[in-house]
Order: C-alpha cells, then structure tokens, then sequence
C-alpha cells in the first residue's frame, strides 16, 4: 500500500514538473511565436485577423523588404559588426594584458588596481552617461564608430576578471622555465600564454558579443547622426516614429534582429553557457 | 659656419655625453636586469588599461559628484546650487515616482529569482527534452532590449496577443484592463517583461552553481531516503548560496537601472518612468543635468549598500556554517 502511495506521489510530483515546464516554455515562445506570425501578415490581414490567426501566405516577405530597407538594416549590421569586431578585439588586447600582470607580478598597487577594478564593476554603466558624455563630447569621441569602440573596450571590465581566473590555473612554472631560457616577459606573454588562453578568449567573446550586440543606450547616446552611424538596435528604434501601431512592419524588424542571435545560439548553445557561469562568478 | 664659441664648448658637451653613456649604461643594465624588465612590463602592459579605467569610471564619477552640485547644462554658464538637487531628488514628484517604480522591478527580480531556482533544480536533473526547456526559458535573455520593448508594445495592446490567449481561455475581452494605459497595473505589466527577459540568465547561473555539487551527495542522500525537498534544502541550496546572493544582487543592479522596457513599451508615459529612463530625459533632453547627476549619485548610493549588505550577509552565512 505503502509502495502505491509512493508511485502515485511521483507521478504526481512527475506530472507537476512537466505542467509547469510546458507552462514556463509557453509564456517564453508566445510573444515570440506571435511577433513572427504577425511579420508575414500585409496590412489588410494585419488589420482584420486577430493576434492568433496564422497567416495567409508563409511566404510573404514584403514586411521584412520594407523593414530591411527603411531601418537602414544592412548599413546597421555593417556597422554592428565593426563596432563588435574591434570591442572584441580591444577588450582582449587590454584585458589580457592588464589581468597578465595583475595575476603575475607582485607590486605595491597590485592589490589597489584590482580593487578599482572590482568597484568599477558594480557600477552600471547606464548610470554613469550624464558625464560621461561630457568627457566624451571633451575627446572629440562623439559621433564616431572609433569612440564608441573605445567607451565599449574601456568598460569592460568582465573580461579582465575571466583572463584573471584563467591565469590563476595556468602554472607559474611554464613562465619561470622560459624566462629561465632567457625569455622576456613579453615574448612569455605572446608566445606561451597567450595561446593558452583561447577557452577564456571564446568566453569573453561570447559574453561581450552578446552585450555589445544588445546594448542601446550607449549607441544611441553617442551615434547620433542616424541616417550613418546606425546600428542593430537604434536602427530598430526608427520604427517608434514611423510605423507607430503598424506592428506587422515592426514584427519583421524584430524577427531580422533575433535572427543573428538565433543562429549563434544554436551552434554555440554549450560555450553560451558555460561561458555565462564563468562570466558570472565575479560579479 | 663654425663659430669660435662653438669649438670652445665641444669639451664640455663630450664631457657630458660620456657621463650620460655611462648613466645610460648603468640605466640599460637595470632595465636588461629582471626588476628593471618587470616593471617596464608592468607599466606598458597596464597603461592603457588603466587609462581607460580613470577616463571612463573614475573620471566620469568624480565629474558627476561635482555636477551635482550645480544647476546646469551640457554647454553654457553653471550655477553652484549647494545640495538642491539632493532636496529635488527626495522631493520632486517625478524623481519619487521613478524611485518608487524600482520597487516594481525589485518585486519583480524576487519572483525571477524564485522561478529560476525552481526550474534550475528540475534542469539539474534527468528529465525529458532538458536542453530543449532549458533553451526555450533562456533565450529570452540574448534579445535586445529594444527589440523586447516592441514584442511586448504588441502583447499588451487592447486586442493584441494577450488579450487573445485569455480570451482563449474564456477570458472576456471587453473587461480586461487597458494593461498599459490602466496606472494601477501598468507597472506591473512592464516589470513583469524584465522576469520575461531575466529569468532565463538566472536559471542558467544556477545550473551551473548546482551542477558544479558534488553528485555523490545525491546518491548518498537518496540511499539514506533522503526526498528531493530535503536534497534541496540540505544539499543544493547550502552550497549554491554565493550565487543566489550574487544574483540577488545583479537583480537589485538591473531593478535600479531598468530602462528599455519602460522606454519603448511607454516611453515613461501614465506614471512608468524609471530611474535611468528619467535621467536620461533630464540630463539629454531637459538640460537639467545637476539633478540628473544628484540622481545617479543616490542610485549609486543604493547600490554599493545594497552590495555591503550582500558582503555581510554572505559572511553572516558562513562563519553560522564553519561554527
């Protein structure tokens, strides 16, 4: 009697974990599932047919032609992606080389520096813009994709807590040996670790990409001559003003948007996140 | 065109370049020597690291402590004002609301936190189509924030998605609230966007934090009939306890500096404003940036004791577990 209760019990605690998994899964893809319905709907269907209503033809592209070329899309993925490449590049140059020496040499400030660097990391970056835009404006860094590679790189302060880490597992001896051999400390840091650090290289990557491909208020902030300097998300923002409540036009905007992210996500699905654990453990 | 000057002074200055070759000697070898080799390292490898540190962190936070003391705008005359924008921030109508609104979004992390949690533990586990729910609650996560506003402007409008999944479920169309427009649920309706966005993050934060304990635990404490509420209680949350308080306080971070939902789902209209979206308001398109510099230092505030407290918690915790 006993033994029944037990199985009735866990296929009832069984049953309680599916429901709320399917429920949890519905309420994540519904906005989603509805924003790409919507994207192939022409205006006449848009406005007749319900939120629900499929769609009549899967094949009508129109929406994403229009929000493709009024959004200035190409021009923002260009710009996206330059803005992205070099960040990349930047945040690894400096946080390797910063987070090398931080986690290498001892010296007087060592422990200061990194301290700063902690406190720097509680502060969200949003917050900080009101002066920030003057230093900016005083550096001749507004309205240039440079400056805002710079502020980006400048901020990222994730990253030298990861390549940090990473030090700390690599042994000291493989430094010493070489600089035994009469190495300097440069060529240890290009040749020896620096290759070795390519999994915490892929983490940052992978947390810094996602960032810089989300982030809007820095963009938006700084880019300002819109027709040029446009990128993913202010290009998306154009649609406020001249679509309104024409949210077929928006929906296909939104779907170009996620596409990119989708197709990452699934191929790099286990480094996203194992990369978000590690990324997290500082902070 | 040599003048007699000129020749007179060639001692002296040979003179001088043999003592600076034999300085520079001296110099050289230091720096060929290891100290002289690893500060030079130091100093150009954190050079620019730590000039962009200054530039971007400290320098704008030194600027924006002064700011605040003044009325004034980006270009033009300033006025020393003392600690009026502080009182405007305490005082005003619109500063109290956007701080008052945070409590939505804190409201919100708390329910976040909760649900991660409880689905982080069921992912942690065998169960079927893992990758495919873990997936599907995560994704949310790497959408940006503008693109989220729009979905959710099209969920919430009269008629819309929302609307139409309750009537689904024998909802009647006509009585649902206006979940944007309506002062007393509006907030509730953006925030609840942020555990949308949010909640996938946090879940994956602790799968991570559960699956990093150790699993021998678990067999042995099923042996011993231990239930999976016990599990959890006694095993996973124990040791999972540094990244709930971290994620505590990231949801504290993100509650305080809520801006895209609010900022295109409503643009901060019908009383949902929040602190970053004021400010940005005030200081970009008001001209009033002392006050918005007074209101970013208080936001500041809140977040470093909002840290502090996680700090002496977290070590309340574990000095009550060594004890």
């Amino acid at each position: 009697m006993k033994n029944v209760m037990g199985k009735v019990g866990r296929m009832g605690i069984g049953a309680v974990k599916y429901f709320t998994l399917i429920l949890g899964a519905f309420v994540s893809l519904i906005p989603l599932v509805t924003v790409f319905i919507t994207s192939f709907k022409s205006v006449k269907e848009y406005n007749t047919t319900g939120a629900l209503a499929l769609p009549e033809n899967w094949l009508n592209f129109e929406n994403y032609i229009v929000a493709w070329n009024k959004a200035k899309m190409p021009l923002a993925f260009l710009n996206t992606a330059i803005i992205l490449i070099f960040t990349l590049i930047g945040s690894i140059i400096t946080g390797t080389m910063i987070a090398y020496v931080l986690s290498r040499f001892k010296f007087k400030c060592n422990v200061l520096i990194k301290e700063a660097f902690l406190l720097a990391n509680l502060i969200p970056g949003v917050t900080m813009q009101v002066s920030t835009y003057k230093i900016m404006t005083a550096l001749n860094l507004v309205n240039s994709i440079p400056g805002i590679i710079i502020l980006y790189t400048g901020t990222d302060i994730i990253a030298i807590y990861i390549f940090m880490q990473f030090f700390d597992s690599i042994p000291y001896s493989l430094d010493e040996s070489a600089i035994m051999d009469g190495a300097s400390y440069i060529t240890v840091f290009f040749k020896i670790l620096f290759p070795l650090l390519r999994p915490a290289i892929v983490t940052v990557m992978i947390l810094k990409g996602v960032s810089v491909y989300k982030e809007y208020y820095m963009a938006n902030l700084y880019l300002q001559t819109k027709t040029k300097l446009v990128t993913i998300s202010t290009s998306l923002y154009t649609f406020t003003g001249e679509y309104g409540n024409q949210y077929n036009y928006i929906c296909a905007g939104v779907i170009i948007t996620i596409i990119p992210v989708l197709i990452v996500f699934l191929f790099l699905q286990k480094h996203i996140y194992s990369g978000m654990t590690k990324g997290a453990v500082k902070e | 065109m040599k003048s007699p000057q000129g020749c007179a002074c060639i001692p002296a200055v040979t003179c001088c370049l043999r003592r600076v070759q034999v300085r520079n000697n001296k110099a050289l070898k230091w720096i060929k020597g290891r100290q002289g080799r690893q500060l030079m390292t130091i100093v150009l490898f954190s050079m620019v690291p730590l000039a962009l540190l200054i530039v971007f962190t400290y320098l704008p936070f030194a600027k924006m402590v002064e700011f605040s003391f003044f009325k004034m705008k980006y270009i033009g005359k300033r006025e020393y004002v003392g600690w009026d924008n502080y009182i405007n921030v305490f005082t005003r109508k619109d500063t109290k609301e956007a701080f008052l609104n945070s409590f939505y979004y804190l409201g919100g992390g708390l329910i976040q936190l909760a649900l991660a949690l409880y689905f982080a533990t069921i992912l942690s586990f065998k169960i079927r189509f893992r990758n495919f729910f873990k997936a599907t609650l995560f994704f949310p996560y790497l959408i940006c924030g503008i693109a989220m506003g729009f979905i959710f402007r099209f969920f919430y409008t009269r008629g819309m998605v929302l609307d139409s999944v309750l009537a689904l479920f024998g909802a009647n169309a006509d009585k649902l609230p206006y979940w944007l427009k309506d002062t007393k649920i509006n907030n509730f309706s953006i925030a609840a966007t942020s555990v949308w966005r949010y909640m996938g993050q946090s879940m994956v934060l602790f799968i991570g934090a559960i699956q990093s304990v150790n699993a021998e635990l678990y067999e042995a404490s099923a042996i011993d009939g231990a239930t999976k509420w016990t599990q959890f209680k006694y095993i996973i949350l124990p040791s999972i306890k540094p990244i709930v308080a971290m994620n505590v306080l990231l949801s504290v971070k993100g509650s305080f500096s809520a801006f895209e939902g609010p900022y295109v789902i409503t643009n901060g209209t019908n009383g949902t404003a929040t602190l970053v979206l004021l400010m940005h308001r005030l200081a970009h398109e008001g001209g009033k940036v002392g006050l918005a510099s007074a209101m970013a230092i208080v936001l500041l505030g809140i977040i470093i004791i909002a840290t502090i407290i996680q700090k002496i918690v977290l070590a309340l915790f574990f000095t009550e577990r060594d004890a």
